[in-house]
């Protein structure tokens, strides 16, 4: 098929401003989809809210719009409910770390089959330019005029630390990489992240004075290399691309099913249940 | 693989927002902005059809179009499309090695 | 639908109906449970296959139950990270065509509460129960309150229509719960269950009805072939929209943006003044559906306490003690409190010389009692506000005043 098969036309020209990476990231995405050839019908796209958020709305499967922050809330119940469906949750950086950080790293801690895409603009896109948990220190921003001096967090290592079996990293300049990685995420088995570097030329490009979308994808050339390169060698301060975790664990689904085995089996065998409720224990302790 | 031939750049001047991109990342500078903010393929004769444009561009608004090549030209050149390095094959004629290489690190 | 048991006898068996009990039970079917457990049997009875939840007194024994019991017919069960994440969850299970809930309470239900108005945004059939503990904040976990009446209405933003029911015994938390998941899928709407800690936690009698014994609603899904445009969000000539669910042939966008009939967001006046109009109307027009209530010894009283949850548990025992001794006291029991059942009320207590609210809040229900009747001056509220439950006492000193028989 062709990408175009994958999207409803006619919500095109989509609304992001000229230039803005999301769109790459949409590209890619379509075809590592394509060149999977995976069953539109199968696939579940739930996103959060922000610029990044509204690339569910274009693309042609099932699609969940959600809030600010939730999506891979809404994902795992997509997901747990119906685990044949494939799960592809694209976030911005502030609505997968910031007000979505909980959720994330606790669909990681699960390792629930869900395909993650942090759309790392480094900034509050949709809201005009404020900083995110990923913008760093010394950025400017329209809630930092006098520069940022929060830390980011570093994706992977967060992903990895919560228990995300596949973390890659790549940007959306790179695009035959980024497909690549995508497909791989998409085809791991658990909680897979990508992290995707993106430009907003509007609000960061303009405040942090990158210049343009062309000039900011210079940067993301530029400023990154690939794992295990010289490049990265030679200069450590480089951001690394590539796949840093990809193993095999136990997916939350797959155990839940065999929670459910189990459940049914005791519950034909007609063994005497455990009482849930203690009614003396239970209106005497304190609780919160 | 073969080296694909060039049959047309269809671009959707309705979805392009002449962002420059792929402007400015097309290794043969086949492609610019026009009067009206849209992109066009001026030198359509050099292009590669290594297909960056096509990939980066963030509105689905070209596409490279191609076709096999002749059975004559058929594995004679060969192009491997690599953001971190386009290469082509020595035996290229049409394109030196530098001037494709858009490479990162 | 509207379940008016007239019950004017002093033989008021808390709404066991009478036929239930004379129709051969099965000894298994009798149970002497908490009402949360009460609440369980019901989600279960009405083919609940999904629950997300975050434990939280005095809820958290639904969710025990339930993670006990889903696994065993093949449901699933989930404890999320907190309250926002477990409402998130279920309207995503919701999607895929489950029959979804969740149970929390004061704290977690404000969390809940922007996802809630996600589900009637995008109209996703879910059940949430809220048992209501004091508040506001941490408050009183342990102890009883009715204090989130408003919240149940007014909780999430901007203008919208809600469900909302409650009950006062366990076999009416059963029945209710049923009818929350048939409400839930009929209007495609989120539908509140109100209990309160001492329904939650008491122990009583409870006969589970046979199956079929009470109607079951599924959703309607579409009858759109495979190929042929299918409008999630294109209401049919009665206002429902039939659903297709996630995985199916129809493959749609389901947003919290206002949104035209694809489920694309929309910014055209026009629909979104419509939008908001279908969200509101199809409850709003169905007051007369939706309400259900009961009456206790309502025949031609001239006091008539209005009350619900656990206070009506009171009140039904005052009204009960006063219509032995020959005064026309009698309750009108609310079990569906959103949409408001103004009208019911009104008329109910048209001829009323008193109407006495009775509930534990400083007057929720009250207010939009006044707001209804034709004179607001005859209605009074009885409350208690201090983690107890109010007693046939409170109400019957309150009652005596207005009788201008002095305390
Ligand atoms: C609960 C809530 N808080 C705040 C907002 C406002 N809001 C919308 S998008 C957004 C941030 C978007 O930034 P990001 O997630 O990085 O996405 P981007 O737009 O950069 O792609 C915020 C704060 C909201 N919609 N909901
Ligand atoms: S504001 Fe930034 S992130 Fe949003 S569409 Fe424009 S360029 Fe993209
Ligand atoms: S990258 Fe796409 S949108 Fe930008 S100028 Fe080229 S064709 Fe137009
Ligand atoms: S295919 Fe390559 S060479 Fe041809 S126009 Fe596009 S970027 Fe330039
Ligand atoms: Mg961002």
């Amino acid at each position: 098929m062709a990408i175009k098969d994958y999207i409803r036309q006619r919500y095109f020209p989509q609304m992001w401003c000229p230039g803005c990476g999301h769109g790459i990231i949409l590209n890619s995405l379509l075809r590592a989809v394509d060149e999977l050839g995976l069953d539109k019908n199968g696939i579940v796209m739930t996103s959060g809210i922000g610029c990044s958020a509204r690339i569910s709305g274009y693309v042609d499967f099932h699609s969940l719009h959600t809030l600010h922050g939730r999506a891979l809330a809404f994902a795992t119940g997509v997901k747990l409910s119906k685990p044949e469906l494939r799960l592809i949750v694209p976030m911005g950086d502030g609505d997968a770390l910031a007000i979505g950080g909980n959720h994330f790293i606790h669909a990681a801690r699960r390792n629930i089959d869900i395909t993650a895409i942090v759309m790392n603009n480094r900034i509050y896109g949709m809201t005009g330019g404020q900083y995110s948990p990923l913008s760093g220190p010394g950025k400017k921003a329209t809630t930092a005029p006098y520069t940022t001096i929060d830390n980011q967090f570093d994706v992977v290592d967060l992903s990895i630390a919560a228990g995300a079996s596949f973390v890659a990293r790549s940007t959306a300049y790179h695009v035959l990489e980024c497909i690549d990685i995508l497909k791989k995420a998409i085809q791991h088995k658990g909680f897979s992240v990508v992290e995707i570097l993106s430009q907003c030329p509007t609000h960061y490009g303009r405040k942090n004075k990158e210049g343009d979308a062309a000039q900011m994808l210079e940067v993301q050339k530029n400023t990154t290399a690939k794992l295990g390169s010289k490049a990265l060698e030679n200069d450590p301060t480089l951001i690394p691309r590539g796949i840093f975790v990809d193993i095999d664990a136990p997916e939350y689904c797959e155990e839940y099913d065999k929670i459910v085995q189990r459940a049914m089996k005791a519950s034909q065998s007609g063994k005497p249940e455990e009482p849930l409720v203690n009614p003396l224990i239970q209106q005497s302790c304190v609780t919160q | 693989m073969a080296r694909l031939k060039l049959k047309e750049h269809l671009i959707n001047r309705d979805w392009c927002k002449g962002c420059g991109i792929c402007v400015h990342f097309c290794p043969k500078k086949v492609l610019e902005i026009d009067s009206q903010e849209k992109v066009v393929a001026v030198r359509p004769e050099d292009c590669i059809c290594c297909k960056l444009c096509e990939l980066r561009c963030p509105d689905l608004a070209i596409e490279v179009v191609t076709e096999q090549p002749d059975q004559d030209d058929a594995g004679k050149d060969s192009i491997t499309t690599n953001e971190d390095a386009t290469k082509t094959s020595e035996a290229s004629t049409t394109v030196s090695k530098e001037s494709i290489n858009t490479a990162g690190r | 639908m509207t379940d008016n048991i007239n019950s004017n006898s002093v033989n008021d068996n808390n709404g066991i109906k009478p036929n239930n009990i004379n129709n051969g039970i099965k000894a298994n079917n009798i149970k002497f449970i908490q009402g949360n457990e009460a609440c369980v049997e019901g989600a279960l009875y009405a083919g609940v296959d999904f629950f997300a939840g975050y434990p939280i007194t005095p809820s958290t024994e639904i969710a025990e139950l339930l993670s006990k019991k889903l696994p065993e017919k093949g449901g699933k069960f989930i404890q999320m990270e907190d309250e926002i994440a477990s409402m998130c969850a279920i309207i995503g299970a919701s999607l895929t065509g489950h029959k979804v809930m969740t149970a929390t309470s004061g704290p977690g239900f404000s969390l809940k509460q922007e996802a809630l108005g996600y589900a009637c945004m995008a109209e996703i059939p879910c059940v949430i129960v809220n048992v209501q503990r004091g508040g506001p904040s941490t408050g009183n976990p342990t102890h009883v309150s009715q204090g989130d009446i408003n919240q149940a209405r007014w909780g999430t933003h901007g203008d919208h229509a809600i469900i909302a029911l409650t009950a006062s015994n366990h076999q009416d938390v059963f029945e209710v719960t049923v009818d929350a998941f048939n409400l839930a899928e009929t209007y495609r709407t989120p539908v509140i269950l109100l209990f309160d800690e001492v329904v939650g936690h008491m122990r009583e009698k409870l006969i589970i009805p046979e199956k079929g014994e009470l109607p079951i609603v599924d959703r309607l899904r579409t009858s759109v072939r495979k190929g042929v445009d299918y409008h999630p969000y294109l209401p049919r000539e009665d206002g429902r929209l039939p659903m297709s669910d996630f995985g199916a042939e129809h493959r749609y966008n389901v947003t919290g943006l206002f949104h035209d009939m694809w489920g694309f967001p929309s910014n055209n006046p026009q629909v979104v003044r419509e939008l908001l109009h279908h969200l509101v109307d199809k409850i709003e027009n169905n007051v007369h559906t939706i309400t259900r209530y009961k009456e206790h010894y309502l025949e031609g009283a001239d006091y008539i306490l209005i009350s619900y949850g656990s206070s009506a548990r009171s009140a039904i025992h005052m009204a009960k003690n006063r219509r032995e001794r020959g005064e026309k006291v009698g309750v009108l029991e609310l079990q569906s409190i959103w949409p408001f059942p103004e009208v019911m009320v009104r008329e109910k207590c048209a001829n009323a010389k008193a109407v006495i609210v009775v509930e534990m809040n400083m007057g929720q229900v009250m207010r939009e009692v006044k707001a209804c009747v034709d004179n607001p001056s005859k209605v009074f509220l009885a409350n208690r506000i201090d983690n107890k439950l109010i007693n046939p006492t409170n109400i019957k000193t309150l009652l005596r005043i207005i009788q201008g028989r002095g305390v």
